[in-house]
This record gives C-alpha cells, sequence and structure tokens, in this order.
C-alpha cells in the first residue's frame, strides 16, 4: 500500500494544478483566458500554478502578438503527460484496492 | 470526507473538465427534433408541388416543366430547399442557446468552432458537388449525394461534440448509399435521412442528456 501512496505525485496534490493538467491532457495549446475561465480560478493563482508546473518540466509555454496583444498558451510535455498518467494510475489503483 | 470520496471526486472532476475542454456538450436534442419537422414539411410541400406519390418511384425532374404557385421548377426548388435551411439553423441555434444558458456553458468557445469548421468543409464540398450535379444534368443524385456528404460532415464534425453525431453520420452515409441504388425515390429517403433521422437521434439525444 504504501508503495503506491508514494506514486501519487506531491505537484498534482492542488486542485488548480489537476484542472491545467487535465485540459492539456486533451487540448494542444490552450489559451490563458480560456484556461481561467474553465478552471473559474484568478489571474494571479492560475499563474502561481502554471509556473510550478512549468518549473517540473510538465508545462511549456509559447507566446504570440495577436495585433499588439501578447497571448500566452500553454501545452504539457511529455514529461508532464506520463507523469499526469502515472498519478491518474495511481488513484485509481488506490480506489480498486479500498473496495 | 474520506480519501476514497476525495478521489473519486477528484476522478470525476478531471473527467469532466476534459469532456468539457475538447468537446461541445451543449447541443441540445431539441434542436434535431425540430430540424427534422422542419425537414419533413419542406419534403411534403415538394411533394405536393411536384404532385407525387413519396412512396412511389419517379424521376423528378421530367415531372414539371410549367409553373406552379407562380414558380417554376428551380425556383420552387431553391426556395424549399433555402428556407428549409434557414428555419433548422435557427431552430439549432435557438435551442441550443438555451441548453448552454441553463448549464451556463457558453455557446461560442473553441469547441464549437472546432466542431463548425469540421462540419463546414465536408458540407461545402458536397454542396459544391451538389451544383455541379445539376450543372451536368444528373438531378437524380443530388438527394442521395446530399444524404452522404451530410453523414460525412456529421462523422467529421461529430468528433467535436457528442458522440451520437457521429452514429447519425454514419446513418446518413448507409441510407445515402440505399438511395443512390433505388435512384427514383430520392425525395422519400430525403425525407428520412434529413426528416425522421433527425426526430429519432433528437429525441433520442433529449432523453438521454436533456432531462
Amino acid at each position: 500500500m504504501k508503495n503506491i501512496i508514494t506514486q501519487l505525485n506531491k505537484l498534482f496534490e492542488s486542485r488548480v494544478r489537476l484542472g491545467i493538467m487535465s485540459l492539456l491532457m486533451v487540448n494542444d495549446w490552450v489559451e490563458f483566458k480560456r484556461m481561467k475561465e474553465m478552471l473559474e480560478v484568478s489571474d494571479g493563482n492560475l499563474a502561481s500554478h502554471i509556473s510550478s508546473l512549468e518549473k517540473a518540466g510538465f508545462v511549456e509555454v509559447r507566446k504570440v502578438f495577436v495585433g499588439k496583444k501578447p497571448q500566452t498558451s500553454y501545452a504539457a510535455t511529455k514529461e508532464g503527460k506520463k507523469a499526469f498518467n502515472d498519478h491518474l494510475d495511481a488513484l485509481e489503483t488506490l480506489l480498486k484496492n479500498r473496495d | 470526507m474520506s480519501k476514497h470520496q476525495e478521489h473519486l471526486e477528484t476522478l470525476s472532476e478531471i473527467r469532466s473538465l476534459m469532456e468539457r475542454s475538447s468537446r461541445f456538450i451543449s447541443l441540445s436534442g431539441l434542436s434535431g427534433v425540430a430540424a427534422g419537422v422542419i425537414a419533413l414539411a419542406g419534403a411534403i410541400v415538394a411533394a405536393i408541388y411536384l404532385e407525387v406519390n413519396l412512396f412511389e418511384e419517379h424521376h423528378y425532374y421530367v415531372i414539371r416543366q410549367g409553373e406552379k404557385w407562380g414558380m417554376d421548377y428551380w425556383t420552387f426548388f431553391f426556395v424549399d430547399a433555402g428556407v428549409v435551411l434557414i428555419l433548422a439553423l435557427a431552430a439549432g441555434i435557438y435551442f441550443t442557446t438555451k441548453k448552454a444558458r441553463k448549464s451556463g456553458q457558453k455557446i461560442w468557445d473553441p469547441t464549437a468552432r472546432l466542431m463548425l469548421i469540421n462540419l463546414a468543409i465536408p458540407l461545402g464540398a458536397g454542396g459544391i458537388f451538389c451544383l455541379i450535379l445539376i450543372h451536368h444534368g444528373w438531378f437524380g443524385l443530388v438527394a442521395p449525394t446530399t444524404l452522404i456528404f451530410y453523414g460525412l460532415a456529421l462523422l467529421n464534425g461529430g468528433k467535436y461534440t457528442l458522440n451520437d453525431i457521429r452514429f447519425l453520420g454514419i446513418t446518413e452515409i448507409i441510407l445515402g448509399l440505399i438511395a443512390t441504388y433505388y435512384l427514383g425515390y430520392g425525395l422519400l429517403f430525403w425525407a428520412i435521412g434529413f426528416g425522421v433521422l433527425h426526430i429519432v437521434y433528437g429525441i433520442a439525444m433529449y432523453m438521454k442528456y436533456d432531462r
């Protein structure tokens, strides 16, 4: 049992970070504004969670200019997708073992 | 809340986010029912104009050369099809907006755009293809062709909305192929494909998602 719990990634304990990764698993590039709307969080909150995922190498950032406005989009990296899948597997195993 | 419950809730939240962010889920079953009723009415009006029985074999393009209701064959054909298309689209937008509002979803978001673009490309190709068929005088092929291209469009756009739309697409394609074989029954197959199938799928989707 113990080693299953350690497979749960600490980084994904936050609801917001889980949400960010969920969006990036099924969409190629997601814009900051769209992410904010889907997750219903504040700018600052979202930005700090994204930067911690970015530091871990799970998320990559792309900035483009639409007219004069900068537009920031995010995508999950290969490592990020793997880590998230492992986390989900661990969650599922935990649920199964309990029943 | 126990850890167990917490994990379960986390998983269902993840699933819902994935679904909502990649698929347009506000599509209303009622818009299918409305579109079906409108299409059936359009087909019946066409049968009355042509003075034909839907269930008999016909070669529509030789039936009527003169005018009726002050319109020649082609004017009537485009007015009838145009009115059906506009009313069906309006009903679709109305019921879908209503459903989106009820569940607090946005009607215009990246998923709606993806769905529409993927619908529009095969549909546009089909429309142009039909105009070319008419240009060459192959009128009998128009009804089956609209069914096949509409089915392909639904199959393609269905990737970005409720899965039922893909099954509707496959059904339309099969019906279109059958209609291509039984060429003289174009209007009947058209009424089944755009009328009856929309109503049946619309009701099924309404029962499944909207209630």
